[in-house]
């Protein structure tokens, strides 16, 4: 038996009011590319992190101390801390989504191979 | 009269900060990112460039350099900090200045002969122009908008810590045509155009930026 690994996202996003120039050249794209219809886009960035052993609630609560230091700037950017597959609920993102695209991913990995 | 420049790995303006602190008459000390030790100098300038490939975000990942812990330490304590660019970038994200500087809004790199008003004379680096001064100082850089919210920037015009102001146009974005800001001591200054290019005629369309290096002589004797 190997030792479980649990993964923790973050999962980083301008606030609201901050100008998203990046977002900004993606919706732009969009248009020129033809996919009409969209009001907005925002750009951010996720964080995959795999710890060694369990995700306890002390070491998600680490990772949320390491989100805030380091992984956002709390002056423009807000964060979400969520356990992936783990054993500790947390955090605002819900997992559901998050999974469901997951095993998509998985499963289109397995189909290339 | 010792001023210290760091270099970061990707730092590109230390050379040129150095040369313009000699020309403003200190000795320049070059400062290792990855040294605890800031060699007894009186002053400190973070320079331009992309430290640390600006990963994450420009300044995020150079806020946690051995040397930051020391510059951080000293700036508390009434050392001059000036941090130009990049260095703006890294005391923005060191929380020693409020706000933070995100892309241009404009989405595209810039580099230009910049006009901007000295609005603050009173800081350890700007003591030497006169105030409401305008000057020429050049602008080169991709993440130079100053963003902040709508109470600290009312606190930084209100406590008269907006140092520099873009005028004849804003070039990035930034919030209030904000080019530079000071601390509540006046002691830490981050301004995103680069003073260290235009102490020389040869190379800058002014000298106009040399005022910064010699206001901290002045502020240290």
């Amino acid at each position: 038996m190997s030792t479980p690994r649990a993964r923790v996202v973050v999962d980083v996003m301008l606030k609201p009011e901050i100008l998203d120039p990046q977002g900004k050249a993606v919706h732009g794209a969009f248009g020129r590319l033809g996919f009409d219809g969209v009001a907005d886009v925002r750009q951010g960035k996720r964080f995959e992190i795999t710890l060694d052993g369990e995700a306890t609630e002390e070491r998600v609560a680490e990772i949320r101390k390491a989100a805030e230091t380091l992984l956002a700037n709390p002056v423009i950017e807000d964060f979400a801390v969520h356990v992936e597959n783990g054993s500790v609920e947390d955090g605002p993102v819900e997992d559901g989504p998050v999974e469901s695209v997951d095993e998509e991913a998985e499963q289109v990995e397995e189909t290339v191979r | 009269m010792k001023v210290g420049v760091v270099t970061f790995p990707g730092s590109l303006d230390d050379v040129d900060a150095r040369r313009a602190a000699t020309l403003a008459g200190a000795e320049a000390v070059a400062l290792w990112h990855g040294d605890a030790d800031l060699r007894e100098v009186d002053a400190v300038v973070l320079p331009g460039g992309f430290s640390y490939g600006d990963y994450l975000r420009a300044g995020a990942i150079s806020r946690f350099a051995p040397v930051m812990e020391k510059v951080i330490e000293g700036a508390r304590e009434g050392l001059p900090v000036l941090g130009i660019c990049n260095g703006f970038q890294v005391l923005c994200e060191s929380h020693l200045l409020p706000g933070a500087l995100i892309k241009n809004d404009h989405r595209k790199f810039i580099c230009k002969d910049q006009r901007l008003r000295i609005e603050n004379n009173g800081t350890s680096w700007t003591n030497g122009y006169d105030a409401g001064q305008e000057v020429t100082i050049v602008l080169k850089n991709q993440d130079g908008g100053f963003v902040a919210d709508d109470e600290t920037l009312d606190m930084l015009e209100g406590e008269g810590r907006v140092v520099a102001r873009y005028v004849d146009g804003n070039p990035n974005g930034s919030y209030r045509d904000i080019a530079g800001i000071t601390n509540e001591r006046g002691n830490v200054v981050g301004l995103m155009p680069h003073p260290e290019h235009c102490v020389d005629t040869l190379t800058g369309p002014s000298t106009d930026g040399l005022t910064f290096f010699t206001s901290v002589l002045k502020a240290t004797v």
